[in-house]
């Protein structure tokens, strides 16, 4: 174990093993801030940071953590994290921070970022922690931003607000696909990301029976 | 000592209590100026946008913001009841947070129920109204602060008038939870378009306009007053029009009106 390779580490979360399409982690905040590319970036990169943090923090003081309170230490770092994060946006990002509301302080809650704290960086050096830690939150975003492409493209016909389809009741052609912004469309692009994945890689294919 | 001791369990939470609060209360008091900086800047926008003087998504820089601001428009506390301005050693205008006082229950009155016609339960005593003035210093418009119940949350927004009082300038929402596509519509400039030149108030002070089910038809005797309901957001649309008859009724702005209305009534 203790050989891992940092790429390995760091790369195969992103589609060999990625949070959502895999161990289909973090799904909710995946369906919430998704309807607009420029909130998924932004919800990416506050993943990444609080996923890299967290772990590098839980990892640096493993040998500390008293087992029967690890989990609540846990979520202390990552709860401080995220709300640290949620200042900074409001000082320095205040439009996407006003689209993400509530969504930024949801990071805690997110699975992924527990997950990994818990079954990686308790047993691993800061180091290689915090590149599985970034590893598993871009593997998140890239879904994210996938998600995130599909939605805006064709609910709104625009990609980051540039406008792409003219919308016809802007007197365009396109008419804008309402379910798309909607949260249960999210469930079908992340399927349809799981299906074309395992197509391409058949070992993920769960076993039946 | 063992790690996993009762005593040093509780060292360690308590050491990571004191470093986690540290953290957390230094990032919120550190970047306090910074946000409130930013917050008060999307104010001054979303007003100057309510007058039409900043165009919505264009990118303004906060020096241009701060000085069309300054210039043009006038913020200034009336006292809803009475319709009257607020003397500033009462409630100092530079400080007060209309949005904060809404829900304070010492800086607002609950509203009886059968009058709470736009669902909020609770009314701010003293509220901003924004005089814009052209380069002589002329009052052209009034952006009116409202807002009020939709369907899942409540919306906020400015509703910009002539300096008549009954003309409609514009109409904004910088705020809301509603279906993204149905609802969120509010925010669409095509249907905002459609409000500049309504009349709120006919000839006898009655509040007039309305937001319909379906498209108003041009051959309506109340054409003046109508505005076409969002397609599939039917409790939106009354939403937005049940908030402007209570902002603009004698519960809300409406005695501040009526003082405006009243020299160029008889007139009429």
């Amino acid at each position: 174990m203790s050989e891992m390779k940092a790429k390995d580490v760091l790369m195969d979360p992103i589609f060999r093993n990625n949070p959502i399409a895999l161990q289909v982690l973090g799904v909710c905040s995946a369906l919430a801030v998704t309807t607009k590319l420029e909130t998924s970036v932004a919800m990416a990169l506050s993943v990444i940071f609080v996923l890299g943090c967290s772990n590098a923090t839980v990892s640096l003081i493993r040998n500390y953590i008293p087992t029967s309170i690890r989990i609540i230490v846990q979520m202390t770092i990552i709860a401080s994290l995220v709300i640290v994060v949620d200042q900074l946006l409001q000082a320095f990002a205040f439009d996407a921070s006003k689209q993400m509301s509530v969504f930024v302080g949801l990071i805690i809650t997110n699975c992924i970022v527990m997950g990994r704290a818990e079954a990686f960086a308790m047993k691993h050096p800061p180091v290689i922690s915090a590149l599985d830690g970034i590893g598993n939150a871009v593997g998140y975003s890239v879904i994210l931003v996938v998600v995130g492409f599909v939605r805006e493209l064709f609910g709104s016909g625009t990609i980051w607000g540039y406008s792409v389809f003219p919308l016809s009741n802007d007197g365009g052609w396109y008419v804008a696909n309402g379910l798309l912004l909607l949260p249960p469309s999210a469930f079908f692009i992340i399927g349809f990301f799981i299906w074309v994945l395992r197509t391409f890689k058949p070992d993920q294919v769960e076993q039946e029976g | 000592m063992k790690r996993d001791s009762t005593a040093q369990t509780l060292l360690a939470a308590a050491m990571l209590c004191i470093v986690c609060s540290v953290i957390v209360a230094s990032a919120a008091v550190g970047l306090r100026p910074l946000q409130d900086a930013n917050k008060r800047l999307d104010k001054k926008k979303n007003v100057l946008i309510a007058a039409g003087i900043v165009a919505e998504g264009e990118a303004v820089s906060q020096k241009e913001i701060d000085d069309q601001y300054a210039v043009k428009v006038r913020p200034v506390l009336i006292d809803l009841k009475t319709g009257n301005p607020v003397d500033p050693k009462i409630v100092d205008p530079k400080t007060y947070d209309q949005r904060t006082a809404a829900t304070d229950p010492s800086q607002s009155e609950p509203i009886s129920r059968t009058a709470d016609l736009a669902g909020i339960k609770r009314r701010e005593k003293f509220a901003f109204v924004y005089e814009v003035v052209d380069e002589s210093g002329k009052l052209e418009k009034l952006v009116l602060p409202i807002n009020g119940k939709g369907l899942w949350s409540t919306l906020y927004g400015f509703l910009a008038l002539a300096d008549d009082g009954s003309t409609v300038r514009g109409i904004t929402f910088y705020e809301h939870g509603e279906t993204a596509g149905l609802g969120a519509e509010v925010d669409n400039p095509k249907w905002k378009a459609i409000w500049p030149g309504k009349q709120v108030f006919d000839e006898t002070g009655k509040i007039r306009l309305e937001v319909i089910k379906g498209s108003v038809s041009p051959s309506s005797p109340n054409v003046q007053y109508e505005v076409d309901g969002i397609s599939g957001a039917t409790i939106t649309s009354k939403g937005v029009s049940n908030l402007i008859h209570y902002w603009l009724g004698p519960e809300a702005f409406g005695p501040f009106l009526d003082h405006l209305r009243q020299p160029k009534g008889s007139s009429k």
